[in-house]
């Protein structure tokens, strides 16, 4: 049977109004509360509206009105299909900090004990290239200052009258947080690539960081270099270890093609955790930074190298303390 | 993209090409440059009271504005910059449903792999190989970038139609036509007969019997509907009745164009 548009739209047009009115106040504030009529209501529009456009799509109709309607189903749609969790629109840091980033690291120490693994090998490696052929520090070594002799950097250090940083500490600091962030999450976007570029960047990091420890040990540097690092290096190399675990689950979403899921499903389970764990890589290494230009660049007599290294071994503890216990009664409570 | 929902509806979004990303991302570039210069000369205030604070801030200042720029905007604006904004792209769900934050930071997260080596060179093959055209970052986060046309009234005013439109005493057969005929079509039609003057002879001829010849394949016309009249014609009519425009003079008396079947 033949009927006039005219009329269909008629009748129809007032529903698809007031569904367009709904959708713009949900827009507006997509958590506002809903009453149960409310909901009733959108339910029944959009499926009113999803009668109306399977009936011209199957049949005949003009084309932008087909195109109203396709829109206006598709906002109907992701309203009513669309889950969001209580709260997670709203920036709720302390409950990310509390519970979401730790529980979340967790969660994926299998992936985070591969970091280490990594990073210790690449750090063997170094290190044994360094204490087998000295040759090797000038290949290894990024920076100028690490090629030299470790006793000779000490010696000026410590003898150094005034404060190099002086004046320049916040641009430092400042170096040290975007470029450290940068490659940090470099090294998780390159989990895509089935975790090869996080690998690759992993061991290389273990590599030189090895490299560094032997040649300072092997010159009898072993409290300056760990009042040296220690302090900053107990933040900001878990740090890439987590950015990196990031890295890796990601990569086993790639590759995991075991459990039965689409790609496209497995990505978009691992998403949140992707993004807690960058997140949380990026603020360690604030923190990092800012350590690094007022203490770690600072030696004795100026700070003595005890403090130093009781400062990195109770950060490290707090550290470890935090992401081992911080959340874990959230987390029953929530499985409960 | 077409998707169904679980009611049994079908819907399509129109998947952005990677031309119009691109000119979005570089209206997006130049605002990020733009802004940035204002933003730094305030931070650089800072240096009233310490020029090295000022430094530290302008550092890091880049680096946030220039990674955040992109995840707060698309969240903020459900999944538009303002380059998006400008040219109706917005990013979406490739289900359909509303992004989640943690899609928005990943798909921006991996920009860093899709500019590589230079000039957005990996995302754009993957946006160009792929079927939904995402590039890494979109295909990480489960998210597709559409065009979001506003369905608008189409104006056949700068079409000339004629008086007598065969087909609008039949409406059997313009029903078919409407049914068979895609939205795609119908517009890639109405645009032939928009620009014909750009078209030399020849080409203008080609175009319009091969598009005849497709609209005669979809149903089958009575010969009155057909005779006489040149393929450029009866696109003509085809496009008149498949958007249902009717000349005023034509109007009268003549049978509603726009007609659904049940």
């Amino acid at each position: 049977m033949i009927v006039d548009l005219a009329r269909f739209v008629a009748a129809e047009e007032p529903y698809w109004l007031r569904l367009e009115k709904m959708l713009d106040r949900r827009q507006r504030d997509a958590w506002a509360p809903l009453s149960l009529a409310e909901a009733k209501e959108l339910d029944y529009l959009y499926r009113r509206a999803g009668a109306d456009l399977a009936r011209v799509a199957s049949f005949s109709a003009e084309p932008e009105m087909r195109r109203r309607l396709e829109l206006l189903v598709a906002r109907a749609y992701a309203e009513i299909h669309g889950t969001r969790r209580v709260g997670s629109a709203r920036l709720r840091p302390w409950q990310w900090l509390s519970a979401t980033f730790p529980q979340t690291l967790r969660r994926h120490a299998r992936a985070l004990l591969l970091t280490v693994v990594i990073t210790l090998v690449g750090a063997i490696f170094g290190g044994v290239a360094v204490a087998v052929d000295p040759e090797a520090k000038e290949a290894l070594m990024p920076f100028s200052h690490l090629r030299g002799d470790p006793a000779d950097r000490v010696a000026e250090e410590e003898a150094a009258m005034k404060d190099r940083l002086a004046g320049h500490k916040a641009t430092f600091a400042g170096e040290l947080m975007t470029h450290n962030t940068r490659v940090s999450l470099f090294a998780l976007a390159l989990g895509f690539a089935w975790g090869a570029g996080t690998i690759v960047l992993l061991f290389y990091n273990g590599v030189i960081l090895g490299a560094v420890i032997a040649d300072y040990l092997l010159a009898g540097q072993g409290v300056f270099l760990a009042g040296w690092l220690l302090p900053h290096g107990v933040i900001e190399i878990p740090a890439i270890l987590v950015g990196a675990t990031g890295g890796f689950v990601l990569a086993r979403a790639v590759i995991g093609r075991d459990d039965g899921r689409p790609l496209a499903v497995r990505l978009r389970a691992v998403a949140d955790d992707v993004a807690t764990l960058a997140a949380g890589t990026a603020l360690m290494l604030v923190w990092a930074g800012v350590v690094e230009s007022y203490l770690s660049q600072y030696h004795e007599p100026a700070i003595p190298y005890a403090l130093k290294i009781a400062f990195g071994v109770v950060e490290l503890g707090l550290l470890v303390a935090y992401f081992g216990w911080v959340g874990r009664g959230k987390a029953k409570e929530a499985a409960s | 993209m077409r998707v169904r929902t679980p009611e049994g509806v079908s819907f399509t979004f129109h998947l952005a090409s990677p031309v119009t990303r691109l000119a979005a991302w570089f209206v997006d570039a130049l605002t990020i440059m733009a802004a940035w210069t204002a933003i730094s000369a305030a931070i650089l205030l800072l240096g009233l009271l310490s020029a090295d604070v000022a430094r530290g801030a302008v550092r890091i200042g880049f680096f946030v504005w220039v990674t955040g720029y992109g995840i707060v905007l698309e969240w903020l604006w459900n999944g538009q910059t303002l380059g998006k904004r400008m040219l109706r792209l917005r990013v979406m769900d490739e289900r359909g449903l509303p992004l989640r934050f943690s899609q928005i930071v990943i798909r921006n997260l991996l920009r860093a792999i899709d500019v590589l080596p230079v000039a957005y060179l990996v995302g754009g093959v993957a946006a160009l190989m792929g079927r939904k055209s995402q590039r890494l970052g979109d295909f990480a986060a489960a998210t597709i970038v559409v065009h979001e046309a506003p369905p608008v009234r189409v104006d056949l005013g700068g079409i000339v139609l004629a008086k007598y439109n065969s087909l609008r005493g039949q409406q059997h057969v313009a029903a078919r036509l409407r049914a068979q005929i895609s939205p795609a079509l119908a517009y890639a039609a109405l645009q032939a007969l928009w620009r014909r003057e750009e078209l030399d002879d020849a080409a203008r001829v080609t175009l319009f019997a091969e598009l005849a010849r497709h609209f005669r394949s979809l149903t089958t016309l009575p010969a009155e509907v057909d005779e006489g009249i040149s393929d450029e014609q009866f696109v003509r009519n085809v496009v008149e009745v498949v958007f249902g425009a009717r000349p005023e003079s034509a109007a009268v008396g003549g049978a509603p164009a726009a007609a659904v079947a049940r």
